[in-house]
Parts: structure tokens; C-alpha cells; sequence
């Protein structure tokens, strides 16, 4: 089997609920060894039932959100209010590359956990800490999940449409934190392996929000203007929305960027005699008086399937693409021949499928290649076989509660 | 000065505006030497976006390029001429990284793609973004950032919380998800660059814009592939407690999915009387009249600011967040303690002021080295010094068009 990209590297897992744990789970699904340390006494938060949980949540270890955000790791459980488990967990953390959590700022300290003890323990670790707002200033301790991050970071007062209330993304919110955590991480290794030198990475999920509208703040640093929702409105391009195709409820978005594609899109249309109109004579005319303009366009659009209107127009270099929903995708040929989804088969859920690794590497792929693990499905190839406890002491362990 | 955690790495951006060039911002900011390679005359697409210092259209004064393109060496070439061509391959054989986001059949054409290009140097690695990939039916289909991010069903997840007579699929805001596959392809080349020091191998990665946003709704996306449905789309929606509340200046957002939380904002609220009705016992209780729930909360909201539930709600352990706009979070205490806003100076626009990095690093730190690049500013610096063409030639090259 080929290398993976992060083969060699392991992670001791201390995060939870969404943003924490798909960061490990992208380091997973490029080969990185990740030991998920949690405990049966308090179990992440997607192990348990929710009114997201979905229908097929049964506990636990069947739990399907758990699943889709733990994919390819291990589990160990450990009741960190015993000091002989915190003393394991500095155990896993020496054979460690990277340590991950994202408690509320202080309790990783509070556990005997902190950066200042791991360093000691294991001096190039590098260790990233998540939290809500940063783990420095007058507000390091405040709390929150997805939404509230969209919504302090800028995001949510920028999303809808001007005329509706603002939107706090849900769940993508976590993943974005995610991804730059993973980011953040792997530069980290980077450095290591050049110098030898582990670090400390403090990472708010509320910026990491707020650098993906970084323009927004320009628009008020510049020009002291406060920017806000523009639904699917672009400043320049117009024809640029979604137009109503035959079913109910299906769109297809159209984005018209230069002249030429405007007369592609006039022509596929079959040129009818409003787009000779001269409020539609040129660029800006068209942006002025878009309203119109889409109304005009949607009654061709009706007459097909969206994915009729995408081929129509792509055919002719106009960027038409139907607005999909969650079950279109998994119906699309396209996404179908990329693999963008896997069947991955569960010991306690049964076969689900997942989405899979969003990158294709040439030389190294990376892929799911494991469900979420069930509570503590590794306690023995981590305690045995990595840190070589002999059979006896695990089971003394177990019994008094500190493996739980 | 500290080290930078990417100092030594060499990257070669053949971008333009958002996803290639956040991709390559993101080395850059950590100390990468980040050469960008423009088209000759027009530049960077983001070049002609807002916002403008003082709203006047001017290729070297966008707010969005700026962003983009910070820490960054600007060169411009026309790899359309074989001069440009050969100059290119001499820049791929001395980088690390080369960062593209043209159409599959663009660089095959004109004979970049990675097969020709690691024969020029095997170490190279090529990330190609797209929006829909190198393989597949779609593969050289146009797509803006409106279509991607509705080709993703991100558009449709957005438009579940609208009120059905406004029920329209909805794109993420600004560039949103063009940052999105910039962010998804900077892990990529920085796995790959670790892989490379124990494989001494190159190799191309392929980042599709479309699958780079299926990512990020995961766990609502796979329960249509397993439900045929999704919870969020259904119950999450209803049953949720809190959520947007309006309030004297604006909005405030509950999520309080623990019962200790539940407890704290009825705490939040000075233990009202109808909080201790049956109805609204446990979460699943709640869910079921969630309706009649939120109106109680959002009457309290309505009569306090924003910024009051904020901290209050937080001094209880309440997860409450204020919905921000981009003033209340440049005059933020907690952004200004954290340094999250910096300062760069830039010949044209003088003095900018922009969002840092949402990551300190304790050894390592994000820094401005420079703004971003004016228009072929570093031309000389990059084809003289480095490649070693003389002054003469740049003269000639430019009459020709190929910088």
C-alpha cells in the first residue's frame, strides 16, 4: 500500500464535540495515528443522544454524528478525575506528536494537562488549543458552539437576504475552525521538522470565522462603510442568481461575467426580444435593472430541469450550475465517478455512508478507511501494546475505574 | 525577530482571486516566499473588485487583493507567449509549491500540467483548484463562486431557517466558499510537503471548490445519503431552543444543547415563572414547544442590547453569542487584546488596517512582512537576481508582451 501523507505522525485526541474532533479526523484521513481519550463517564458530546442525533442514533457507540466526525481514529477511555489516568494520559501524550483539545480555556491546566506540564513530558510537542473566543483576553472564558462562532465572527450578520433577519450558519461553522486548526498543525510539524522545535498553538473558532469575510473589514477600515447581506447578488456581475426550473423547489444559478457569455446566454435562450431591450444594452444597465432582468430569465429557466439548464449553458461557456440538494449529490454522475462519498461498515450502526477526503493526492491517498471507533475499542492495543502495560495492570485498572 | 514556522519553503502561485491566492496567503503569512505570477496589463481578476480605498477603481487600491495577497512577491508573465513558457519552467524548477486554478484542459494545452512539469523538477508540488476537479464529466465546466457554492448544497442547507415565502436556495456570503477550497488546499500541500521530507517525493493534488464545500456539511449532507432526509432540515430547525432572537439593536444566538446551559439562561432570565411549567422539562420536552418557548425568550431579548445578553449570559457560563458586524468587531476589547487586527503600510494605499491570523503561535508567529505586491513590482528582483536575465532583457520582454 502507498504512504500515506502523514504516516508516522500520532495524535493524542483530547477534543470533543464538532470543531475539535473533525481537525484530528482531516489528520486521520491522511494517515496520522490519532488515540481519541475520552471516557464513559463523560462522552463526547456527539456520542450522545441530541435533537441532531438522527434517527438511527442508538446510543454511545451508535451514535452516526460521532461517526462522520471521528472517522479513521482510535479510542482510549480514561476518567481524568483519577490521577493515575492523567498519568496514562501523559504516557500517550510522550509518544505523541501532537496534542489536540478544545476545552474551555484553563481546564486543561486545571487537569494537569496544560502546555507547560506536556512540554515537560514531551518537549517538541506540539499542542493546539481550540476555544471559543482565544485562550487570551478579557473574554477567554466564554463558551460557545457553531453558531455563536458565525455569529461573532461576522459571519451571520453577512448571511441572507436584505430583506431577512441575519443567518447563523449551523454546523459548517465547526468544520471551518476545523480545517484551520488541521492547517495550523501541520505548519507546526513543518517547523519541527526543520528545527526540532514543538509549539503552542492558541486558536479561536471565532476568528477563524472572521478571516474568511476578511474583505467585509476592508470595506470598513477603508471606507467606513458597514457591509451587509446581498442574498445571491454579486456587486459587479448581473445576470448572477438562482432561477426557478421546472419542479418544485429546484434551481439552477446562472453567473454572467462578460459580454461574450451574456451573448451565449441570450442566444441559448433563443434571443428573445427583451434582450435587445436597451436596459439590458450593457453590463451596468443589466446590474441596474437585474430585478427584471431574473425575472425574465426564470421564465426560461421553468421550462427545464436545472440540470438541463447547466448543460445548455455550459455547452456555450456560460457558468450555469444547479443548486443541489444533500440528495441530489449523492445522485450526481459526477461526484459518483470522484468518489466523494464511501461506504464505510459500522460494528453497531451497520453500513453508512460518509462523505470521504476532500483532496486527491497523486502519490499519497488519503481516504476513510475506518468507522468512528466505539468508547474505548482500543484501550488494549494502546495500553498493551503502545505503552507495553503488562495484562494484570489493565485489568487492575479497569477495575478501579481509572481505564472507564 | 522570532523564526517563521514556513521560513526556507518556496512557492509559485499561477492564481487568480480568491481560492489560489488565500491558499498561497496562508504560506505566505507563516513565512513562505510566495512569488505571484500575473498576467501582463489587467493582473489578478481581484484587481478589479471592491472594496476601493475611497470607492475609486483603480487596479493597485483593492481592499480584496490586498487581503489576498499579502506577504506576497509579484511578478507578471504571459505563459501564453514560449518565452513566458520557458521563464515559468525556470521558476517550477527552483520551487517547492506550485499553487494553479486554471481549467484542466488550460494547462495541458499550453503543456504546464504536472506530467509536464515534474519532469522539470520531481520534487514539485502541483495544487491544482478547481471547481469541480481534474477528473470527471464536470471537470472543465465554468463555475463562479455563486455556482459552487450552490453546486455544493451548502445553498440549499442556508435556505432552511428562511420563511417559506422566501424560501431560495442561498450562497454563503462574500467569497466565502472560494476561501473555503483555499483553506482545503493549504492542508493538502502542507501534508504533502511533510510526506516529502521522508519520501524526498513530489506529487499533484487535486482540490475541487465543490467537494472542498460538501465538506463543511458533512454530518447534515451524509444523512441524506443514509435518511434520504436530514434531522437539521426538519426537527433541528423547529426544535430549537433559542436560536436567532431579535433584541434592541439587533440579534443575539442561543445554542445550548446541555441541560446545565438550559438552567443558566432561565438563571440568565431571573427565573420567570412560566420556565418551571412541565412543558418545558427536557430537551426533547422543549423541542415540542419550541415555538411558544422562543417567543417567552425573545420577549425578554427584546428589551436588552446585544452586547448586555452577551456578557451576561457568559458570566453564567451561557453560551449566547451577539451577531457582529464588522464595526463592533474592529472596536471588539477582546480582538484588541488578541491583536487581531493589524497595520500595513502600502504605496498606494497608505496605511491599511485588516484581519491578522485566528492562530498564535507561542514560538512561531504570523507577521506582515510586506502588503501585497503592486503590479510586476518584484520583476526585476525575480528575473535579474534570480534567474539572472539582464535589465536590457526586461525592456525587450515587456515590448513583447511577455511581462
Amino acid at each position: 500500500m502507498a504512504r500515506l501523507p502523514l504516516q508516522g505522525i500520532r495524535v493524542a485526541d483530547f477534543t470533543w464535540a464538532w470543531a475539535g474532533p473533525y481537525a484530528t479526523m482531516l489528520l486521520g484521513l491522511m494517515g496520522a495515528e490519532v488515540i481519541k481519550i475520552e471516557s464513559t463517564k463523560r462522552p463526547d458530546h456527539s456520542r450522545m443522544r441530541s435533537l441532531a442525533a438522527g434517527p438511527t442514533f442508538g446510543g454511545p457507540n451508535q451514535a452516526p454524528i460521532f461517526n462522520d466526525l471521528n472517522l479513521n481514529k482510535m479510542s482510549i477511555t480514561l476518567d481524568m478525575t483519577r490521577p493515575k489516568a492523567v498519568e496514562l494520559a501523559k504516557r500517550v501524550v510522550r509518544i505523541s506528536d501532537v496534542v489536540a483539545e478544545n476545552f474551555r480555556p484553563g481546564v486543561m491546566d486545571k487537569l494537569g494537562l496544560g502546555y507547560e506540564v506536556l512540554k515537560e513530558v514531551k518537549p517538541d510537542i506540539i499542542m493546539l488549543s481550540s476555544s471559543a473566543v482565544g485562550g487570551t483576553g478579557p473574554n477567554r472564558h466564554y463558551v460557545g458552539y457553531a453558531p455563536t462562532f458565525a455569529a461573532l465572527g461576522g459571519m451571520a450578520h453577512l448571511t441572507g437576504y436584505p430583506d431577512s433577519a441575519p443567518i447563523p450558519m449551523m454546523g459548517s461553522s465547526d468544520l471551518r475552525s476545523a480545517a484551520t486548526s488541521a492547517f495550523a498543525i501541520l505548519a507546526a510539524l513543518y517547523h519541527r521538522a526543520q528545527t526540532g522545535e514543538g509549539q503552542h498553538i492558541d486558536l479561536s473558532s471565532t476568528e477563524t470565522i472572521a478571516v474568511l469575510v476578511g474583505e467585509a473589514f476592508l470595506e470598513y477600515t477603508m471606507n467606513g462603510r458597514i457591509p451587509t447581506r446581498e442574498g445571491n447578488r454579486d456587486r459587479i456581475m448581473a445576470p448572477h442568481n438562482v432561477y426557478p426550473c421546472q419542479e418544485e423547489n429546484s434551481w439552477v444559478s446562472i453567473a454572467v461575467a462578460t459580454e461574450e457569455e451574456w451573448q451565449a446566454l441570450c442566444h441559448t435562450m433563443g434571443d428573445p426580444a427583451w434582450v435587445k431591450d436597451e436596459k439590458f444594452s450593457d453590463a451596468y444597465r443589466r446590474w441596474q435593472n437585474q430585478e427584471e432582468l431574473d425575472r425574465l430569465i426564470g421564465e426560461w429557466t421553468i421550462n427545464y430541469s436545472p440540470t438541463e439548464v447547466m448543460e445548455k449553458l455550459q455547452k456555450v461557456g456560460v457558468a450555469a450550475v444547479p443548486s443541489f440538494s444533500g440528495l441530489e449529490l449523492f445522485q450526481d454522475p459526477h461526484l459518483k465517478e470522484r468518489g466523494f462519498a464511501k461506504e464505510v461498515q459500522h460494528p453497531a450502526i451497520g453500513k453508512r455512508l460518509v462523505v470521504n477526503a476532500p483532496w486527491k493526492f497523486s502519490a499519497t491517498p488519503a481516504e476513510v478507511s475506518r468507522y468512528g471507533p466505539l468508547l474505548g475499542e482500543h484501550n488494549q492495543y494502546v495500553f498493551g501494546e503502545l505503552l507495553g502495560l503488562p495484562q494484570d495492570e489493565i485489568q487492575r485498572l479497569v477495575a478501579e475505574g481509572v481505564i472507564n | 525577530m522570532a523564526e517563521t514556522a514556513l521560513a526556507g519553503l518556496k512557492v509559485l502561485e499561477y492564481a487568480q482571486f480568491v481560492s489560489g491566492p488565500y491558499c498561497t496567503k496562508l504560506l505566505a503569512d507563516l513565512g513562505a516566499e510566495v512569488i505571484k505570477i500575473e498576467p501582463p496589463g489587467r493582473g489578478d481578476e481581484a484587481r478589479r473588485r471592491e472594496p476601493f480605498l475611497n470607492d475609486v477603481p483603480h487596479p493597485e487600491r483593492s481592499g480584496l487583493f490586498f487581503y489576498l495577497n499579502t506577504n506576497k512577491l509579484g511578478i507578471t508573465l504571459n505563459l501564453n507567449t514560449a518565452t513566458g513558457k520557458k521563464m515559468f519552467k525556470e521558476l517550477v524548477k527552483e520551487t517547492d509549491v506550485l499553487v494553479e486554478d486554471n481549467q484542466p484542459r488550460v494547462m495541458k494545452e499550453m503543456g504546464l500540467d504536472y506530467e509536464s512539469l515534474k519532469d522539470i523538477n520531481p520534487r514539485l508540488i502541483m495544487t491544482s483548484i478547481t471547481p469541480f476537479g481534474q477528473t470527471g464529466p464536470y471537470r472543465d465546466y465554468k463555475a463562479y463562486h455563486l455556482n459552487t457554492y450552490h453546486g455544493s448544497g451548502l445553498a440549499k442547507i442556508l435556505s432552511y431557517v428562511l420563511p417559506d415565502e422566501v424560501k431560495r436556495p442561498l450562497k454563503g456570503p462574500g467569497f466565502i466558499g472560494d476561501y473555503d477550497a483555499g483553506l482545503n488546499a493549504a492542508i493538502a500541500t502542507m501534508a504533502a510537503l511533510y510526506s516529502r521530507l521522508f519520501t524526498g517525493m513530489g506529487q499533484h493534488i487535486d482540490i475541487s471548490k465543490q467537494e472542498s464545500l460538501i465538506a463543511l456539511e458533512r454530518v447534515e449532507i451524509g444523512m441524506y445519503g443514509n435518511e434520504g432526509d436530514s434531522m437539521m432540515s426538519t426537527v433541528m430547525l423547529s426544535g430549537m431552543v433559542g436560536g436567532l432572537q431579535p433584541c434592541k439593536d439587533g440579534h443575539v444566538v442561543l445554542c445550548l444543547p446541555m441541560e446545565h446551559q438550559w438552567e443558566a439562561l432561565i438563571k440568565l432570565m431571573g427565573n420567570p415563572d412560566w420556565a418551571q411549567d412541565e412543558r418545558f422539562k427536557d430537551e426533547l420536552d422543549r423541542a415540542q414547544h419550541a415555538k411558544e418557548l422562543n417567543e417567552n425568550i425573545a420577549q425578554w431579548t427584546m428589551e436588552r442590547t446585544k452586547d448586555e445578553i452577551y456578557h451576561q449570559a457568559q458570566a453564567l457560563s451561557c453560551p449566547i453569542g451577539a451577531v457582529t458586524t464588522v464595526a463592533d468587531l474592529v472596536a471588539s476589547e477582546q480582538l484588541e487584546a488578541r491583536g487581531f487586527f493589524v497595520e500595513a503600510d502600502h504605496p498606494e494605499m497608505g496605511r491599511v488596517k485588516f484581519p491578522a491570523a485566528p492562530y498564535r503561535y507561542s514560538k512561531t508567529p504570523w507577521r506582515i512582512e510586506r502588503p501585497a505586491p503592486l503590479l510586476g513590482e518584484h520583476n526585476e528582483e525575480i528575473f535579474c537576481h534570480r534567474l539572472g536575465y539582464q535589465k536590457e532583457d526586461l525592456v525587450r520582454m515587456r515590448a513583447a508582451g511577455t511581462i
